[in-house]
């Protein structure tokens, strides 16, 4: 009885906001529709993108200006030395910093820094792009910055999960606990079906942390502070690059017997000639092919998402009639939820494919086993 | 592929690569393992506890079992020293029995044996006093004869009846 009312009261809310956000002040002609399509598409694109400042909020101020509330963050370049300076002195974009006896302006368009001169004048190529000198960027940027703040809480957290055994005779206490169970899972369901139960220690700290950085960072994204840092290809790589190297580098005999002799004693050499010389580029390949997947598919499932939910918010504003942002605004927060099923379920894949592939990695087949038997017997 | 490299930052892959590796290198040592091994530790002792609970459990079967033999031994014991005792009885009883039996066969026997000599030695004896007796009757009698016959017959009756069955 009090659900029913509860979701009744909840329903007439979401029409009643849905019909207010559509206010009369918008022009409701064709072209301002069109116009209007156009901002939210830019408007979700520089979403997605990667910022030099921390927005938490724009409006259009009274003097018809963009106004933003956050705050700046460190701008690191290199360009024949040094130069490190607040992003706040750029003013998003208005203005142009010099340093070091060199001038750098921000561009509005892709958010990326480039020289200039003392105009800042940043002149475009006929696809848009920007055909200055781009600094070497390493800017403590929007996407830097919730790194660190997603890798102190996870340092917090857990550190104070570890403590609270200590300090609770073994029995988890604190926040840290909700976590215990996600942290048994990935042992018992994802680690040890995969690696074995002899191997998989090894390997737990990195899919613990990819695990938990991943689900945290998706899930952060889906606040509205604009953040999308696992959409975003730099970080995937890096984490897929990570999980290339592990692979490769704790690869056993066994592993590399797979790829460079994959059919093994079964059949004499002279038969396996051509057969290699189509199987080992395949297995090559595949060496540099499962962590690319790693990297694209969690790049472009977090990035759709993205793309999904902030359309769908603007489409509000693109139909301004009730029924149309009513039902705007239904289908997005369902695409909400699937959002947040997706950003576990894409932590979950991450993890579960890495400790595949670590899986083959440390593989040492039975026969193998029963050989080296054999030579401690003999 | 274009728009993805553009999009591609080195600065964003250098700080997340170094950040990343900072914080899987802290979280290994400061938590990862100090929560693995917690937990392996405790699943260690939860095992170990069911296993000693298990071993206590059989241990005391084993105990029961212990106990309920002895008392069935015991108690087989017991039993088996009654029936010792009762035969030991039964047999005393009879050996008694049979002492005594032949102990008053014995002594009827010697009864029997004194009465016989005793007998006879009675008949000796009445046998010599019948002798002397006729004897003197017959010296009483010859005596009387000497001096009156009738006399002497009347002696020799009342004689007689004097010894009939003294």
């Amino acid at each position: 009885m009090q659900k029913q009312t509860l979701v009744k009261i909840l329903f007439i809310l979401t029409i009643a906001f849905g019909t207010f956000s559509c206010t009369d002040k918008m022009d409701n002609s064709e072209e301002a529709k069109a116009e209007r399509k156009k901002e939210v598409s830019e408007y979700v694109k520089h979403h997605n993108l990667d910022t030099h400042d921390f927005t938490l909020y724009s409006y259009k101020g009274e003097d018809g200006k963009d106004h933003s509330i956050g705050f700046p963050l460190p701008v690191i370049l290199w360009s024949d030395g040094l130069h490190v300076f607040s992003s706040g002195k750029f003013h998003h974009g208005e203005e142009v910093v010099e340093s070091n006896g060199k001038y750098f302006a921000l561009d509005t368009h892709s958010y990326k820094i480039f020289e200039t001169d003392q105009t800042g004048k940043i002149s475009y190529d006929e696809d848009h792009h920007a055909t200055n000198v781009k600094p070497l960027d390493f800017s403590i940027t929007k996407s830097v910055f919730m790194i660190i703040v997603v890798g102190l809480i996870m340092f917090f957290l857990f550190r104070g999960l570890a403590k609270s055994y200590v300090k609770n005779g073994s029995i988890a206490s604190g926040p840290g606990r909700f976590f215990e169970p996600i942290v048994l899972y990935i042992r018992d369901d994802i680690a040890i079906p995969n690696i074995g139960v002899e191997k998989h220690k090894r390997y737990m700290p990195f899919l613990l942390t990819v695990f938990f950085f991943v689900w945290f960072l998706n899930l952060f994204g889906l606040t509205p502070l604009g953040i999308n840092v696992t959409g975003n290809i730099a970080i995937t790589t890096a984490l897929a690059i990570m999980t290339f190297l592990l692979t490769n580098f704790t690869g056993t005999k066994d592993y590399w017997k797979h790829i460079f002799d994959p059919l093994g004693d079964s059949m004499p050499w002279i038969a396996k000639i051509p057969l290699y010389i189509i199987l080992i580029p395949i297995e090559v390949l595949g060496i540099f092919i499962k962590p690319f997947s790693l990297l694209i598919r969690l790049y472009a499932n977090m990035q759709a998402g993205h793309i999904v939910l902030g359309s769908l918010l603007g489409l509000i504003y693109v139909f301004n009639s009730w029924l149309g942002g009513t039902l705007s605004f239904g289908l997005s927060f369902a695409i909400s939820l699937i959002e947040l099923l997706v950003a576990a379920l894409q932590a979950y894949i991450f993890t579960m494919l890495s400790a595949l592939y670590f899986g083959f990695a440390s593989e040492s087949h039975d026969h193998a086993e029963e050989h080296e038997g054999e030579i401690q017997h003999l | 592929m274009e728009k993805l490299l553009g999009e591609f930052s080195i600065g964003l892959f250098f700080w997340q690569s170094i950040l990343f590796i900072a914080l899987l290198l802290l979280l290994r040592k400061y938590a990862w393992k100090p929560i693995l091994n917690a937990v392996s530790e405790r699943e260690e002792g939860i095992k170990n506890a069911l296993a000693s609970a298990e071993s206590a459990k059989r241990e005391m079967e084993n105990l029961q079992a212990d106990n309920e033999k002895l008392l069935k031994e015991a108690r087989a014991e017991r039993d088996a020293m009654m029936k010792d005792a009762r035969e030991l009885k039964a047999k005393m009883v009879a050996d008694a029995r049979d002492e005594a039996k032949v102990e008053a066969d014995k002594m009827i026997t010697n009864a029997q044996a004194a009465i016989e000599s005793e007998k006879k030695a009675a008949i000796a004896d009445i046998k010599n006093q019948v002798a002397s007796l006729s004897l003197e009757i017959a010296e009483k009698v010859v005596k009387e004869e000497l001096s009156n016959t009738d006399k002497q017959l009347k002696l020799v009756e009342t004689m007689l009846g004097d010894a009939k069955l003294n």
